[in-house]
């Protein structure tokens, strides 16, 4: 059933097929006519954002928070420029993302027109696949193409480049039948091999010190992959740890939890790593915060390795048992055959490295030293956790990079997937204040907050214009140090202390700020008067900004120093980190 | 396996390699599409791969493809990953490592100009005989000569030519297919 229309309104029919109710964008002269036919619709709705890097942030944060793509228009030239720190953190992190770039006519492409760039050619690195669309009656298989591409398999972010004259031209608009699209060469695999799959159970079956190392795949595969993850958990008995990514996958509040693993991860999940014989991976990419030296990654365990994209087997270390396939899928079989060799978790066989675990796990490395005086990160973020719980509202949590990231993700606590939005793989400051943005759009009765540094959120503060034109009661928890943390601590560690600009001068009001662009500002100083403060953020109907005046030196620990092997973890008591890293741990960082 | 990492001065941990570098022949279906060879060669560039030789060509006119033959020097570990971040690009089809995969044939065209007269001009055309070269452009004082073959036939025909007059040389960079029936 073919109809005729533009190549514009074509974009907005193939948005509103694929069911897309939100887009995250900013107009400019090549895109008008996208913008136009948008005008004269009201299906898909568009949010005005301040800076197109802040659109692809929300995007991301969009997509993860509910598992369908996020949608992104800009401009030609610098609107494609400034999309591109999203778009390589959505592809590190595996985040399915459309971007719509608007593109000078085909008749001046190549003539440094006004607002032209190479944009297939900038961003053919930092998207899973981009298109530059040269003529009108390739559009719409383009547009329903680029979504099973950003979708299906390992997802990513996926750019349309549509130069202005398309947008204009007259075509038929048709919807492609998916299986016969031209690419015949993508075809993800979804199932796990069998036999892989029996010689995993196989292994698991005699383990006597397992540990499940799970990632962001799980998160990516849906929410049935956690609940198969849970039951496996479940039957076997075994311990769950997981990446920065994978966190809310498995329950923080399960007793098989052993917190985070990584470089601030927990002491218990690190040693446990460290000393297990069989490591099931589980949508993880032994990405180097995890593994700490490679030559000394738990040297003596068998490892199982299940991840949808073959590049990412053996890529950094060498496992023992590969699957490659859809992580729901393969744990799905994974339960199925373990239930057809025994009824009984393997309680008994691994008692003896449980015990080993509580011993670690009394060690406390999440410990620290709390203060009447000054309000510590930590307590800061656990107050905010505690205060959340009783909201009676689903908590979203997004969060910037660096020592809050780490402490957000030590201290706030997630028993559900998709519920937790962070820039692992890119670690881009100025990530949680738009991704908030775009969780409360697809989520509006919901409370999200950004868990942010005083640093990273001046990154792209300006999307608080954004929050307050649409009424979004995003809430920004700051934890203000006055300090790029995690590059002051850094400095302490390997650089003799030498704070070479790693402090905030001249810092805005916050409160003020927050008033300027129409929102709230809080300011609290005392640890006494933190819940009260909190309370009333919560309180608000409305964007707020809440400056957390923290402890200014306060270390990131637990951490695993460079050059050091996980079981040499750095914990909360050492005094003076300086005087941990030899002369060689300093070359690596 | 991991017993070789040294620390060095940049970031992070860098593998010392102690398995030997191998050279291999790849062949790549792709979809013959605008931008497809500035992705695969983006792809080597990004993550540090050697290109010795590239050829690229559509060869199936009808359906759109293009086979690329690639020869890569890397480790057995790394012409792994090669293979695999090659598969993952979205208009590439199938990747066959054709050293791995057993005989194939190896083959590439050169056209070669010599300049000279007298003795020079004689010899030159007796070894060009000898080589199968075939005369394709002659002036009174100059040949361009094809020759096709291994890659080493070439180089030593170029080598032979450099004292009798070589003035420039233009190679295809190698074509490979295996032996037997099967296609790719």
């Amino acid at each position: 059933m073919a109809e005729q229309m533009t190549g514009a309104e074509m974009v907005i029919q193939a948005l509103t097929d694929q069911g897309v109710e939100h887009i995250f964008g900013y107009p400019g002269g090549a895109a008008l006519p996208i913008y136009d036919a948008m005008f004269q619709q009201d299906k898909v709705q568009h949010i005005l954002v301040r800076h197109e890097q802040g659109a692809t942030h929300m995007a991301e944060g969009y997509a993860r928070s509910t598992g369908r793509p996020g949608v992104v228009l800009v401009t030609s030239g610098p609107g494609a420029t400034n999309a591109v720190t999203g778009l390589t953190d959505a592809l590190m992190d595996s985040i399915p993302l459309i971007c719509i770039t608007a593109q000078v006519p085909t008749t001046l492409i190549g003539s440094d027109a006004f607002q032209e760039c190479d944009t297939v050619g900038i961003t053919r690195s930092c998207t899973k696949y981009n298109y530059l669309v040269k003529r009108v009656e390739d559009l719409p298989r383009i547009m329903h193409e680029a979504f099973l591409i950003a979708t299906t398999g390992r997802p990513g972010p996926v750019v349309i480049d549509i130069p202005k004259d398309v947008q204009f031209a007259l075509g038929e608009y048709y919807q492609p039948d998916l299986d016969t699209l031209r690419h015949q060469s993508y075809r993800p695999q979804m199932d796990g091999d069998s036999a892989a799959i029996e010689a995993a159970v196989d292994l698991m079956l005699k383990a006597e010190r397992p540990i499940f190392y799970t990632g962001g795949g799980v998160i990516n595969a849906g929410p049935e992959a956690s609940k198969h993850l849970r039951e496996l958990a479940e039957l076997t008995g075994f311990p769950v740890t997981s990446t920065l990514m994978g966190l809310g996958a498995f329950p923080a509040s399960n007793p098989q939890w052993m917190g985070m693993l990584g470089m601030h991860g927990t002491y218990e999940a690190n040693l446990a790593m460290h000393d297990c014989d069989v490591m099931i991976n589980i949508g993880a990419r032994f990405d180097d915060r995890i593994t700490g030296r490679i030559d000394a990654f738990s040297p003596n365990s068998r490892k199982i390795h299940v991840d949808i994209d073959p590049s990412s087997i053996n890529k950094v270390v060498r496992v023992d048992v590969p699957i490659i396939g859809d992580c729901e899928r393969v744990l799905a079989e994974m339960v199925r055959v373990w239930r057809s060799r025994t009824n009984q978790p393997r309680t008994e066989a691994i008692a003896p490295w449980w015990k080993q675990i509580e011993k670690w796990r009394a060690v406390d490395s999440l410990g620290y030293k709390n203060s009447d005086t000054t309000i510590k990160p930590q307590y800061a973020i656990e107050r905010l956790y505690e205060a959340t719980r009783k909201q009676g509202k689903e908590v979203f949590i997004t969060t910037e990079v660096g020592q809050h990231q780490m402490w957000a993700a030590q201290h706030f606590h997630f028993d559900k997937p998709n519920h937790w939005m962070t820039s692992g793989g890119l670690g881009t400051m100025g990530y949680g204040l738009p991704a908030a943005v775009g969780v409360q759009v697809a989520h509006p009765d919901a409370l999200v907050i950004d868990i942010a540094g005083e640093a990273s959120v001046q990154m792209t503060m300006q999307e608080m214009s954004t929050a307050v034109q649409y009424r979004l009661p995003i809430k920004i928890f700051i934890l203000n140090n006055e300090r790029m943390g995690m590059v002051r601590q850094w400095q302490d560690l390997l650089h003799g202390s030498r704070y070479a600009h790693s402090y905030s001068e001249s810092l805005p009001d916050f409160v003020k700020l927050a008033e300027a662009y129409g929102g709230k500002g809080i300011r609290c100083e005392s640890p006494a008067e933190l819940d009260a403060a909190i309370a009333e953020m919560l309180d608000y109907d409305g964007p707020v900004l809440f400056d957390v005046i923290v402890e200014k030196d306060e270390n990131c620990l637990p951490m695993i120093p460079s050059g050091k092997p996980h079981n040499e973890i750095i914990l909360p008591d050492t005094a003076n980190i300086g005087d941990i890293i030899d002369e060689k741990g300093r070359q690596l960082v | 396996m991991n017993a070789h990492l040294q620390p060095t001065g940049s970031a992070y941990f860098l593998t010392k390699e102690t398995q030997e570098i191998e050279r291999h022949t790849l062949s790549v279906l792709v979809d013959n599409e605008p931008g497809i060879l500035a992705r695969v060669v983006g792809l080597f560039s990004a993550r540090g791969y050697n290109i010795e030789s590239l050829t690229v060509s559509e060869t199936e006119h009808g359906r759109r493809l293009s086979r690329i033959t690639v020869v890569v020097i890397a480790t057995p570990k790394t012409l792994t990953q090669i293979k695999l971040q090659l598969e993952r690009l979205v208009p590439v089809h199938k990747v066959h490592d054709l050293t791995a995969e057993g005989a194939s044939l190896e083959r590439e065209l050169a056209l070669i100009k010599v300049a000279g007269s007298g003795d020079h001009r004689a010899e030159t055309l007796r070894l060009a005989d000898a080589f199968r070269a075939q005369i394709v452009d002659a002036s009174v004082e100059s040949f361009v000569f094809e020759v096709t073959g291994k890659p080493a036939k070439i180089d030593s025909f170029i080598a032979l030519m450099q004292p009798l007059g070589l003035v420039e040389v233009v190679r295809t960079g190698l074509a490979a297919i295996s032996r037997g029936p099967q296609g790719m």
